[in-house]
This record gives C-alpha cells, structure tokens and sequence, in this order.
C-alpha cells in the first residue's frame, strides 16, 4: 500500500471534518477554562458560539455533491449536512434551555457543557459515517457520554438510578451491536458500507452469517432509538435525567442514530429484505408507545413514551424502503427534534421538585398557562404539532413518513399508524387541556411554593421555545423546499432503488 | 500448531453467550459489568479471527477501538455504580426500582 500521498490527502479532506473539530476543540476548552473555575459564565456561550458557527457552515453544504473522504470512512454532502444541522442545533437549543435550569440546581458546571459538544461530536461522526468502524466510534463517543450527563446531579438517586438503567442496558446492547458487526465482516470480508452491499454472499452458511450479523446489529441499533421490545430503559431514563438533557437525548441522538440506519439499509442492504422486520417493529413501537402513554400522570414519564410512539413512525417510513420514505424519514426527524426540544424546554422551565421533575404529577401544573402565558401557548403548538394537527410541522412530517409506505403497499401498517396517531390526541390534548382550562383549585393540594422554585426564564430560554414553536408553523406551512431537499439527497445517490 | 478459525469461532460464541446469561440472571451491578466486559472481548475475538483468516486487517483495527470504549465504559460504569453505592448502600440490581412501572 502506497502511504506517500495518505498525509496531503489527510489535509486534504480535513474541511469535510469542520463541525467536529471546532465542537470537539471548543469542549477541550471549555475543560481547560473549567479547571480554573468550574462555573464560569462564557462556558455555555463558548458552546453557543461553536455550535452556531459548525450550523452554519453546514447550512452552506445542504446542496454539496455526495462524496467520501478520510479513505471512505466518512460520507460528506448535502445528507451529513443536513443531519449535523439537526444535530447541531438540537445542541445549541439544550445549551440555552440547560442554563436556567442547571442554574437553579446550581449544578451549572462546565463539564456538563463540554459533555454535550463530546456527545455531538460522536453523533456527527454517527450521521456521516460510511463504514463500521465509524459507526461504532460514533455511536459509542454519543452514548458514553450521555451514560455520563444522564446520572451527573448525583446527590439525587432518581438521576443516578436512571444512568445506572442506561448504562447497563446500553452496554448490554454495545455488546448485541458489536458482535452483528463482527459477523457482517466476517461474511463479507469488508467494513465499508457500499463495499458489504457488493460482496458476493455465495454459500448458505455465509447468507445465515450475514443476516444473523444483520439481525444482531438491528437489535443495538432499535435500542439507541428506543424501538420496541428494545425500549424498556426509555420511560426511566427520561423521567430520572436532567429535563433539558432528556430533550437532548431524545431528539439528537434520534437523528443521529437514524441517520446511520438508513446509510446502512440504503448502501450497505440496498435489497429490501428487512422490510417486513422492520414494519413489524414499528407496529409494535407505534402501539406500544401510544398505549403505554395514556395512562402517565408524569408528563417527563408521558413524553417518553410519546417518544417511542414518534420513533414508531420514523420507522414507517424506512420500511417503505424508497427514496421517499427515507426523504420523508428525514423531514419527520427534523420536525421531531423541533418540537420534542421544544416539549422538555417548556417542562424545564416548569419543574418545582428540585428532583428533575421525576416526582412532579401533569395535576401540579393546573391553571399554569395563565401565569406564564408564553410557556403555555409554545406547549400548546408542541402538544397539537406532537398530535399531527394540521397546518403544524407534525401533519406534514406524519403525512411524508406515511405516504411512501401505502405506495410500496405497506398500507396495513399506515392505517394502524394513523389509529394510533389519533389515540395519541388524547394523551396530548390532556396536557393542554390541565395547562389552560383547569386551575389551581380544581387539583388539592399543590406546592404553594412552586412558582418560586421553578427556574429562572431567561430571554434566551425563553426565545428558544418561541423559534421552535415558529419553526413548527413555518415547517408546517412551506414543507415543500425543505422535503425537496431531503429527496435529492436520494435522487442523487441513485443508490435507493424500490424493493 | 495450526488451529481452525472454526475452534476460535466457538470459543468466541460460547463466551459471549456466558457474558449474555450473566448480564441476564445475576444481580450485583458490578458481576453485570464484567459479564459485559466478557461479551465485548468475546467479540474481539471473533473480529480478530476473521481478520486473520481473511488477511485484511479492518476487523483488527476494530478492535482497537472497541478496547478503547470497553475501557471507558468501565471508567463510567464504576464511577456510576459508585454513586449508586453512597445513596443506597447496595448494588444489588433488584433493589434499585425507584421507578414504578
């Protein structure tokens, strides 16, 4: 092997790598500064600042031609753009919305900020990458780090009985992940994703190989994104973590880990073959999700069911298999992480407990839309956007997941979708309904000191629940430009052929 | 002495269902960890094996980083599980049900 040309080759690629490096460098600064004194104030803004600069910078590439570089373990072009900008700006809102809220707590340490652009970072390299290797570097850098930022306020044993759950269970899929990995390499001989598709899988032993690998590398990919009957730890882990983190866990590494899924199913198992599996796994997080949900009284505790619900439908449109599904897969995750970041921003704000809200009922909050008419009205839009209310970003997101799946004659598994959607408006529309219609006198007894003990709301916590319920409206009305980026990223690749 | 991949294969997949059963039936946080500890390496092995029987050194660069991450999960795990130890003085799995189901 030539290595004379891999350093100017190196230096070559290293703009493709830009959002990493300037997150990645700005958490190592944010460790120095800490060192020196562990609440200073830049620290949330130096993040801030690297987050915006790394979202715009890919704003400019959402129309950038597909390519590889690093030799082929990282994909660039308009399809990385677009998931690091959820990413990234997923980041930036949990950073605005974390400051009040850790402040309150006083917990507002810098190494929770510098967790945050460590765990981008993995999910940046997740969304791009185009080989195993990248893959699980990327999935791990996320998770390790989220293992962290979900137990960190450790005098509380909720927080760090939640990162306990996490941990365990997530290792115990690490463990599921890695092997499906090992046995893919073994039956194709490669770890580049475009190169496993091409190999040829000759004996019958080496196909069982292959999609035993498969099988077991799916199974850690449905607990990252809290499919079921892989979603046990969800509803524990987000009624224990950090209320601004859990929007951060549920929405980024979503995107992320999605993302990777359908690099892998569009160039590593172009067949189709899964199809069926994976519908089957949606109807089940679907009716799980939503079931499950109508009986919480915990509205953390509510959301996370509601958020296996919403990975249910991610995962209609992937089965759909066409470039349709998974252009419709991407626009339903950026209308995701919009209103599900917008959801726990609004409960942060909200909380009283001074126990991340884990012990804090939907009942305590009557009548609290009146006080704080802002936090009531942005959760209204996220409550009806979450339902798939039309003209709100969920009804076009719900209808392109759902669309390309009755074209490729999946429509059983659409009209068990839609049921459930409309299920689902009951749990949704009771928040609301508690938010504004109900008041203080109609529940007995709740906290008369709540008001005090809810966190501070800051121009820029505030302002960050407003441009995400102004997104939903914006997303909900003019789709088009945006749903037609996401299928030329599709087109372009002329690699998402019909199964 | 030349050994089959095959043997190695097994080996590889009978620690690895060990690792599975431990994480599965025992309750002390800590043995949970080192069943995972044993699952990660049990794979190590299998990659190792491949890639030497193939001669294409990905699946051993693989493993490389899954040392790695092995090694940093069991930094977050045991500093995880300790705070768990100073709240509750225990690591018994089955007594740590905060959560209502």
């Amino acid at each position: 092997m030539d290595l004379s040309t891999a350093f100017p080759t190196l230096v070559t690629d290293l703009p493709a790598a830009f959002s990493m490096s300037v997150v990645g460098l700005v958490g190592l600064a944010m460790i120095v500064l800490d060192a020196f004194r562990n609440d200073h104030p830049a620290i949330p803004w130096l993040g801030v600042a690297a987050l915006g600069v790394s979202a715009a910078w890919e704003a400019t590439h959402l129309g950038a031609p597909q390519s590889t570089v690093f030799f082929e373990t990282l994909r660039t072009g308009g399809f990385v753009a677009f998931i690091n900008l959820i990413i990234l700006l997923t980041g930036l809102a949990t950073i605005l919305l974390s400051v009040p809220y850790l402040n309150q707590l006083r917990y507002d340490y810098g190494e929770v900020y510098a967790l945050i652009m460590f765990s981008t970072v993995g999910m940046i390299m997740l969304g791009s990458a185009n080989n195993m290797v990248s893959i699980f570097l990327g999935l791990e850098t996320m998770s390790v780090c989220l293992y962290v930022l979900t137990g960190f306020i450790r005098e509380d044993e909720g927080a760090v009985e939640s990162a306990l759950k996490y941990f365990l269970l997530g290792a115990f899929s690490t463990g599921f992940f890695l092997y499906g990995i090992a046995l893919m390499y073994g039956a194709t001989g490669t770890m580049a994703l475009p190169a496993m598709a091409a190999a040829e899988l000759g004996t019958l032993s080496t196909r069982l190989l292959f999609w035993g690998g498969f099988a077991l590398f799916l199974v850690g990919f449905f607990f990252k994104v809290s499919a079921a009957p892989f979603h046990m730890w969800t509803p524990d882990v987000y009624q224990g973590a950090p209320t601004p983190l859990t929007g951060y866990m549920s929405t980024a590494t979503k995107a992320a880990a999605f993302a990777a899924l359908i690099l892998v199913l569009v160039h590593a198992v172009p067949g189709g073959e899964w199809q069926l599996s994976v519908a089957a796994v949606a109807v089940l997080t679907m009716v799980i999700g939503n079931v499950m949900a109508l009986a919480q009284t915990n509205v953390k505790r509510l959301l996370a069911y509601s958020s296996i619900a919403h990975a249910g439908y991610v995962l209609v449109g992937l089965s759909a298999g066409t470039s349709a599904g998974y252009a419709g897969a991407l626009f339903y995750l950026l209308v995701y992480a919009v209103m599900n970041i917008g959801a726990f921003g609004v409960m942060s704000m909200l909380e009283w407990d001074g126990k991340e809200g884990r012990e804090q009922t939907l009942s305590s909050l009557a009548g609290i839309a009146n006080d704080r008419p802002v936090l009531g009205s942005t959760m209204g839009i996220f409550m009806l956007s979450l339902i798939g209310f039309p003209p709100l970003g969920g009804f076009a997101g719900k209808y392109f997941v759902f669309a390309p799946a009755v074209d490729a004659g999946l429509t059983w598994l659409v009209v068990i979708g839609v049921l459930m959607s409309a299920l689902s408006a009951y749990y949704y529309l009771r928040v609301v309904y508690v938010f504004w219609m109900q008041s203080a006198d109609d529940v007995e007894a709740t906290d008369p000191v709540r008001a005090a003990a809810f966190p501070r709301a800051t121009v820029a916590a505030t302002g960050t629940l407003v441009v995400c319920a102004v997104a939903l409206v914006v997303l909900g009305v003019f789709f088009g430009g945006v749903l037609e980026t996401t299928l030329g990223f599709f087109e372009s690749t002329a690699m998402a052929t019909a199964p | 002495m030349d050994v089959a991949p095959n043997w190695y294969l097994a080996l590889s997949a009978v620690l690895f269902t060990i690792g599975t059963f431990g994480v599965l039936f025992r309750r002390n946080a800590i043995v949970v960890l080192m069943s995972v500890e044993l699952m990660l390496n049990a794979v190590n092995l299998t990659l190792v094996t491949f890639s030497q029987s193939m001669g294409d050194p990905s699946g051993q660069l693989l493993v490389f980083f899954s040392i790695a991450v092995a090694a940093a999960e069991a930094a977050v795990g045991l500093a995880i599980v300790i705070a768990i130890f100073r709240s509750k003085v225990t690591v018994d799995i089955t007594e740590i049900n905060l959560f209502k189901h």
